[in-house]
């Protein structure tokens, strides 16, 4: 069961959600797909780490094969390549690495070099495993360390808590993509609610299957609440806004670890995402 | 010698374009034959590179100076390959920056910004 946590900003809660739930499940396995800053691992402390270098493919010309027909200058959409005064000039940072130009290149003049953009790392948390994705500093796109570590696991049917990036975009979509259910939490603010409607309209896009945490709850209106109930979204449970909760977090400290009451809350939200999932699963089938 | 300009539309009075990898149109002017035309600029509707598939069009249009207000890095780079040089415009008129050029007015355009690459965040 792979159950994605995402928000359409950052700072909402997502990482205190995954790291929770991923520990006070029996076993499970928590996937750190926020590459370009990931902290689940601040949390963890994961032990027996081992690390496995990320690389995407980058065209190489060899210049004095080509003749200048500019195939590949013409077919890349994202303009990674130009040719100048008979010589193709590519722009790294811009590639995409479909390897189009490779293909199409009639004299063969085009190979494909590695380039490293960062590393998955792999490690134990007592009864979490812990997946990271690390994207190097500067490095355009985490797209590719993200389906890597989703293809680490996914023949994988233990539980698995995937935290996204924060957003909606193209790395969002990556991570999402293989998920069963899609947790989405929530603000309780104006700003939350616009960012959570952003989210909602890309996991319905996705077709996937959603209900909401709403975080930092207080005792008074809850704009974020108003908005699940007025367009019939599943909200999941709350999570209190309190210094305690806020303390632990903050030195990187996993609150159901710590105190028998988060370890009740969370695991009642496990329960209720659990129970979201079969039933959906019933309904798809 | 050919001289480019990116401008706002594909007239004389056209004013010059802030932006150079995104600019609707492209001033050629030729000071020998004092002769003008408009590129449209295609690398408009990228989604990502402008700037590298504007540069490579002026490039092929053998223009020998860009006089520009400002040039991202991969464009720029594509114009150092291509040995074009760039000169930063004093003002958005068309005619006071051909005329500055001549006169040898124009200083080389010396920042180059590193672009709005990735859509500008997520």
């Amino acid at each position: 069961m792979k159950i994605a946590v995402l928000s359409g900003k950052g700072g909402t809660g997502k990482t205190l959600v995954s790291v929770n739930l991923a520990s006070v499940a029996t076993t499970s396995i928590y996937v750190d797909c926020d590459v370009e800053e990931p902290n689940g691992h601040l949390f963890f402390k994961p032990q027996k780490l081992k690390k496995e270098a990320i690389s995407v493919k980058i065209p190489e010309v060899n210049q004095n094969q080509c003749n200048g027909c500019r195939a590949c200058v013409d077919f890349c959409k994202f303009n990674a390549l130009a040719y100048i005064k008979n010589n193709v000039i590519v722009f790294d940072e811009v590639c995409h690495s479909c390897g189009g130009c490779v293909l199409l290149c009639p004299n063969k003049a085009i190979t494909e070099k590695d380039q490293n953009i960062g590393l998955v790392q792999r490690g134990i948390s007592e009864n979490v495993q812990v997946l990271t994705g690390i994207l190097n500093t500067g490095e355009p796109s985490g797209v590719p360390i993200i389906r890597k570590l989703l293809q680490t696991i996914s023949g994988d049917n233990e539980l698995t808590l995937i935290d996204c990036p924060p957003g909606s975009a193209c790395i969002v979509m990556e991570s999402i993509k293989d998920a069963d259910y899609c947790i989405l939490v929530a603000e309780p603010t104006l700003f939350g609610v616009h960012n959570l409607n952003m989210v909602q309209n890309l996991v319905k896009l996705f077709y996937k299957p959603h209900g909401v945490i709403l975080n930092k709850c207080l005792d008074e209106a809850n704009p974020a609440e108003d908005f699940c109930l007025k367009n019939q979204i599943k909200i999941l449970g709350k999570i209190p806004f309190n210094t305690e909760l806020g303390a632990l977090n903050s030195n990187g400290l996993i609150a159901v670890r710590e105190k028998q009451k988060y370890h009740e809350i969370f695991s009642n939200l496990l329960a209720a995402v659990t129970r979201e999932v079969g039933s959906e699963t019933v309904i798809n089938t | 010698m050919k001289i480019a300009i990116p401008v706002e539309n594909n007239s004389m009075d056209a004013s010059v374009c802030f932006s150079f990898g995104r600019a609707p149109y492209f001033l050629i002017y030729d000071t020998e034959k004092n002769e003008n035309r408009f590129l449209d600029n295609s690398a408009i509707a990228s989604q990502g590179g402008a700037g590298i598939k504007a540069a490579q069009k002026i490039a092929d249009t053998g223009v020998e100076v860009l006089l520009t207000p400002r040039c991202g890095e991969n464009a720029a780079e594509v114009f150092k390959n291509a040995e074009i040089k760039l000169y930063k415009t004093i003002n958005s008129s068309v005619e006071d920056n051909l005329k500055a050029f001549i006169e040898g007015k124009l200083q080389l355009l010396g920042d180059i910004h590193p672009g709005f690459h990735q859509h500008g965040g997520n």
